[in-house]
């Protein structure tokens, strides 16, 4: 049966982890781990899962781990942040290239320096090149629902990709709510048995991983890379479509709230959507037609499904809680933008890079997007492409 | 082995190599500038050459160095170099011209 249970993000995450029971966790023990670590290690010293659990001595070697168990043939889950994840950064190529369906939890937390440890989204948009499949999740629910739906995706045969899941440090990974806590054997039975490909340690059929691989098939690998990825596209519904089958909570790429016949929408990840929902709630009762469309799957980048989706608004406000430097404005609002353009969406289009370091969000500045999304619809002018919101000037 | 021409279809994901012991068709040998030649009449038969050379391509016959494969010796000079009694000397593959 399942239960409900006040709990947070990196609670729920790991509560996800020892019902899929992973054959290895690999971790780096302290700061700037999370406590879904710490508190998946306490199942494995509780003896309530059977994983392999290897204390490691940096972020760089807990990845490095990783691939190695997974190039033996286990199904491996890990979890890190911020400046732990950059720490990684070789590896997390690596893990991708070398197709290893591993799962990670990300709290995104932001990246040092100045050291910070509250939340955006610098480090995991850092790794938005590395061939991982990457979800954001709004809250707890939503945390321990993308790590269990992460297996599947990334174990996909079709797939074989890594899965990074997403959540908001401290406000997701350390606030309580209610979590719907599935059944375990239910949960077991969904993600089904792990089975290995060209397991290293299947020596009746010796395999080499990690070769050297120039110019003559370097490109091919890569090229195998994006066709993985266009088969998650596919897959990732898949995965939602059965989960809702199984457990009743539906998954898209992105969610879309009172954007049907929005004129003005707002897009944003993780859980300031929360907050944005009851924006637009207040909005709406003022007559104003706004809605909210929070993108859930990072990579691959759903760029026509959004498209479709904002194909006829008037204005399109993109909060971004990262920055890309010298870039025209985030990555989200990049991206975006790039879409509606490609797929001939008239929308004007702005950027409101936000929250960076953990910088409060209030309904206030989320109202003043809407406000200015109105102007903007109104007069047919940008006056300012990207803002920083709630920045001292 | 995988085919120098093939597609990224065709080829094993994630640059594995699921052939094993195909080393064997990789001939290191092109890649070789020096060659060695054996003086058979100093050589010893120690075989330290057989234990350095990082190509196996020392010819052993009956306990006694008898030559070099040199479809896969890459001419790199560390058997030369271990030869305890100078037996082995690198030659130019090709002379420079006067
Ligand atoms: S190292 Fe020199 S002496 Fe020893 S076996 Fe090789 S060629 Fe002969
Ligand atoms: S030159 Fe190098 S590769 Fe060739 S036989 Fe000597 S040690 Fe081996």
């Amino acid at each position: 049966m399942s239960r409900f249970e006040a709990m947070d993000g990196n609670t729920a995450t790991a509560e996800g982890m020892r019902q899929i029971n992973p054959d290895v966790v690999a971790a780096y023990p302290i700061t700037p781990q999370t406590s879904t670590v710490q508190t998946f290690s306490q199942f494995v010293a509780d003896g309530e899962v059977d994983t392999e659990f290897i204390r490691v001595e940096s972020e760089h070697s807990a990845m490095a781990a990783c691939i190695g168990a997974s190039a033996a043939g286990g199904r491996v889950m890990t979890a890190t942040s911020a400046n732990g994840l950059a720490l990684m950064w070789e590896m997390v190529y690596i893990a991708a290239s070398n197709r290893a369906p591993i799962v990670m939890t990300v709290v995104n937390r932001a990246l040092s320096g100045p050291i910070n440890i509250h939340c955006d989204h610098s480090d995991s948009m850092g790794t938005r090149d590395a061939g991982w499949i990457q979800l954001f999740g709004e809250n707890p629910q939503e945390a321990y629902d993308n790590a269990i739906q992460a297996v599947r995706i990334a174990e996909h045969e079709d797939v074989l990709l890594p899965v990074m899941s997403m959540y908001d440090g401290f406000i997701t990974s350390h606030s309580l709510e209610r979590v719907q806590i599935e059944d375990g054997e239910a949960v077991r039975d969904f993600v089904g048995p792990f089975t290995a490909h060209d397991s290293l340690l299947d020596v009746d059929n010796p395999v080499t991983y990690g070769p050297l691989d120039f110019y003559d098939f370097y490109m091919e690998h890569k090229r195998q890379q994006v066709e993985a990825m266009k088969y998650a596209k596919r897959v990732i519904p898949e995965v939602a479509a059965d989960f809702e089958k199984h457990f009743g909570r539906r998954y898209g790429f992105f969610d879309e709230y009172r954007l049907d016949d929005a004129e003005l929408a707002l897009v944003v990840l993780s859980s300031t959507a929360g907050t944005a929902r009851s924006v637009v709630d207040s909005l709406r009762a003022q007559g104003l037609k706004v809605g909210l469309l929070k993108p859930r799957v990072f990579r691959p980048f759903p760029a026509e499904e959004l498209a479709d989706a904002l194909r006829d608004k008037t204005a399109v406000g993109v909060m971004d809680r990262s920055d890309s430097f010298g870039a025209l404005g985030g990555p989200l609002f990049v991206e975006l933008s790039a879409a509606l353009k490609i797929w001939g969406v008239p929308a004007k289009i702005v950027d409101y890079v936000f929250g960076l370091g953990g910088r409060d969000t209030t309904p206030a500045q989320i109202e003043s997007v809407f406000r200015d999304l109105a102007e903007i619809a109104e007069t047919g002018e940008i006056k300012q492409l990207v803002t920083y919101l709630g920045v001292r000037e | 082995m995988v085919k120098l021409d093939a597609g990224w279809r065709e080829i094993p994901i994630g640059g594995k190599i699921v052939d094993a012991g195909n080393a064997r068709e990789y001939e290191t040998g092109s890649w070789r500038a020096t060659t060695p030649v054996v003086d058979q009449e100093k050589c010893i038969n120690c075989l330290l050459c057989w234990v350095f050379c990082p190509d196996s391509s020392i010819d052993v016959n009956d306990e006694e160095m008898v030559g070099f494969h040199l479809r896969f010796c890459k001419g790199c000079g560390i058997c030369a170099e271990i030869c305890p009694v100078d037996a082995i000397e690198m030659v130019a593959e090709t002379e420079p011209e006067e």
